[in-house]
């Protein structure tokens, strides 16, 4: 993520080479070294010297990445498949967790009020989670980007159009308009499909509610790249408006959508486990972690405190690391800061 | 100065009207009025009869004209599933809201300017560090799992508070209030911390980060070298200079406060708004859903009007921009 982010940024703003342009040596160059590889260039960046120097930024980085292969790689390290009915015994349900009295061995975290290993269910749970979380912000970046470039390269009606949507709609605090989406879109499905199609509709409301911060910031980019060169250059040669914005404003307006988009996956997982944990989301037939802590709080008064005290420090843990990486990751790539 | 709150307003109404035609294309797209209100034997003819007396036939402007115009009155029709009329229900229940967000921001400004002016001045001290370090634990922890650790610690465990509801009211005419009851008080004690803490945080960092830019600025040196004790400086000269942003924060900080009282009434069972909207969405009682939209649009609207008007009110350096 950071290499790519320094590859964009000296592409960028200050001269307008663009990374397709051909940087080989020339003939007319012979004689200077080589212009440094990708990595090199990378290792080389203030970003990465930032990123080393931080050790917050390195072990919320490792906890990050360690907890989303886990969860994607569930089904091979998870010790039991929590949706194969041959593997779940209700005899074996509400144990508590392998070190405290009446725990068992072969479950680690202790098993849910169905037999279901928590250690595995929190796996599977968090996978769904990382997906939704990754899918709706991409779509709410897709949207917002594209929205934004089209408000700051056109301009005048368009422009206005779209600001004042996006104005409206940051009247309503997200998770509030992501539960109302949430719920119109449902009761519009049949009543049988309602679960199967519950992520998508997940994905969406929270997708649909997250543009507005990625259009603003990329149109305040796209105003000030479309006043330099390179876009009058393109302009001038007859490029059409949808190639300028597409192949020469888009990739240099996306540095500050990074931050955005970190900031952003941490608040959609907030809000796809709030969503689920008011009963508006992922169904409990294919939990997610807010799922699974809505199932377990109900067992909470009985004194069964594991089935959702380890779900929510999953999504605790998960929602604090990828914080922690927004934060200084805004703070690095911020130029004033340097 | 009137220019600019006109402008202002004229947005505000573009926004309701923008949300109120959001709420009335609910009634239509969201199953059949007709159906809502019939069973399933009705003949034909009371079905068009019913269709005609609910001024189904008109057409779609003449439909939202009346629909403004209702609601401009506070009338958004009867619930589908408590067969009353919708204002009555959310004015029945918002007491428990307001009183919830009342006190949840109380205990915020509290706590989250007291923290901030300690961690801005005191930079370096342990305290401040764990102050800091807690803030960002605060914005990671989603409200509904503060609330589900508060209830386990203080109510399933030590037994100390009530878990859910919201205690004994006592009515005053047309509001009913827990805040004169005991067992109110020890009610929305875990619910306003819950709801509070998030807010809290926020105000932490702000008021931290404005503290800190303010002690640099040249006054306060001069208050320094005028030999005025730290105290006077701290509070008469740093902390007043901070307050502007932060009301303006708190201000609108206080619509999110009504949005998230959602999440943390559903969690405590507490009797308001939040949960009613809840319940409405689960069993698509459109007219509450509609009401509630609006509801909470007309509210912020509204703060965000007041406090961009206080806000240009209080800092003169605004007015000479917009003039």
């Amino acid at each position: 993520m950071t290499d790519a982010a320094h590859d964009r940024r000296d592409d960028g703003s200050e001269h307008p080479i663009r990374p397709d342009e051909d940087l080989r040596p020339r003939a007319d160059d012979v004689g200077q070294p080589p212009p440094p590889g990708f990595w090199r260039r990378a290792a080389d960046s203030d970003v990465f010297y930032s990123f080393v120097r931080s050790p917050t930024a390195m072990v919320a980085a490792a906890v990050t990445i360690l907890s989303m292969l886990a969860c994607f790689a569930a089904p091979l390290i998870a010790p039991f498949d929590p949706f194969d009915p041959a593997q779940i015994s209700l005899w074996d349900g509400k144990l508590p967790p392998a070190w405290a009295e009446g725990g068992r061995a072969e479950y680690l975290l202790g098993t849910d009020n169905q037999g279901r290993d928590m250690l595995s269910t929190i796996l599977y749970g968090g996978r769904l989670s990382i997906i939704v979380g990754l899918a709706a912000v991409f779509l709410g970046m897709a949207l917002g980007v594209m929205l934004g470039v089209i408000s700051g390269y056109l301009g005048g009606a368009v422009d206005a159009l779209i600001m004042r949507v996006a104005d409206v709609q940051l009247t309503i605090p997200g998770l509030l308009l992501a539960i109302l989406i949430n719920g119109i879109a449902r009761t519009m499905l049949p009543p049988e499909s309602r679960d199967e199609l519950a992520i998508y509709v997940v994905i969406v409301a929270i997708g649909l509610t997250d543009w507005p911060q990625f259009a603003r910031v990329v149109r305040g980019a796209t105003l000030v790249e479309s006043q330099k060169e390179y876009v009058l250059a393109a302009r001038v040669i007859g490029l059409p408006s949808w190639l300028i914005m597409l192949r020469h404003v888009l990739p240099n307006v996306l540095r500050p959508v990074l931050v955005l988009a970190t900031i952003g996956l941490a608040l959609a997982i907030i809000a796809e486990a709030t969503l689920s944990f008011l009963g508006q989301g992922i169904p409990p037939t294919t939990p997610s972690l807010g799922t699974l802590i809505r199932v377990g709080n109900e067992y909470l008064f009985s004194g069964l405190w594991w089935i959702t005290f380890f779900p929510a420090i999953a999504l605790v843990v998960l929602v604090f690391a990828v914080n922690l990486l927004g934060d200084w990751m805004r703070d690095a790539l911020n130029p004033k800061l340097r | 100065m009137l220019g600019f709150i006109a402008r202002r307003l004229m947005q505000s109404l573009i926004v309701m009207a923008v949300v109120s035609a959001v709420s009335f294309s609910l009634f239509n797209f969201v199953g059949d009025p007709v159906n809502n209100m019939v069973g399933q034997d009705a003949t034909r003819e009371r079905r068009e009869q019913i269709r005609e007396a609910l001024g189904l036939n008109d057409s779609i402007l003449t439909q939202y004209g009346r629909f403004v115009g209702n609601m401009v009155q506070g009338d958004f029709g009867l619930s589908y599933r408590i067969k009353r009329p919708v204002d009555e229900l959310i004015l029945e229940r918002l007491p428990a809201t307001l009183e919830l967000v009342f006190v949840s921001a109380i205990l915020a400004m509290g706590f989250g300017i007291a923290a901030g002016v300690y961690t801005g001045i005191r930079r370096d001290s342990w305290l401040s560090r764990a102050l800091l370090s807690g803030s960002l634990v605060g914005v990671s922890l989603p409200t509904f799992i503060i609330g589900i650790g508060l209830i386990y610690v203080f109510a399933v465990n030590l037994r100390w508070l009530p878990s859910s509801g919201r205690g004994g009211t006592v009515d005053l005419g047309w509001w009913s209030t827990s805040l004169l009851t005991a067992d109110g008080w020890s009610s929305i004690i875990l619910p306003a911390i819950t709801l509070s803490l998030f807010q809290a945080t926020m105000i932490l960092r702000l008021v931290r980060a404005e503290m800190l830019e303010v002690m640099r600025t040249d006054f306060i040196k001069f208050a320094r070298a005028r030999g005025l004790g730290e105290r006077t400086i701290n509070f008469g000269h740093a902390l007043k200079n901070t307050l502007v942003p932060v009301v303006t924060i708190i201000g609108l900080n206080i619509g999110n406060l009504i949005a998230f009282s959602v999440i943390t009434e559903t969690v405590f069972q507490w009797p308001g708004t939040g949960l009613m909207f809840i319940q409405a969405v689960d069993f698509v009682d459109v007219p509450i859903m509609a009401a509630y939209l609006v509801f909470v649009a007309l509210l912020f609207v509204t703060i965000n009007l007041l406090v961009d008007i206080l806000y240009v009110a209080i800092d003169p350096r605004i007015r000479i921009g917009t003039a």
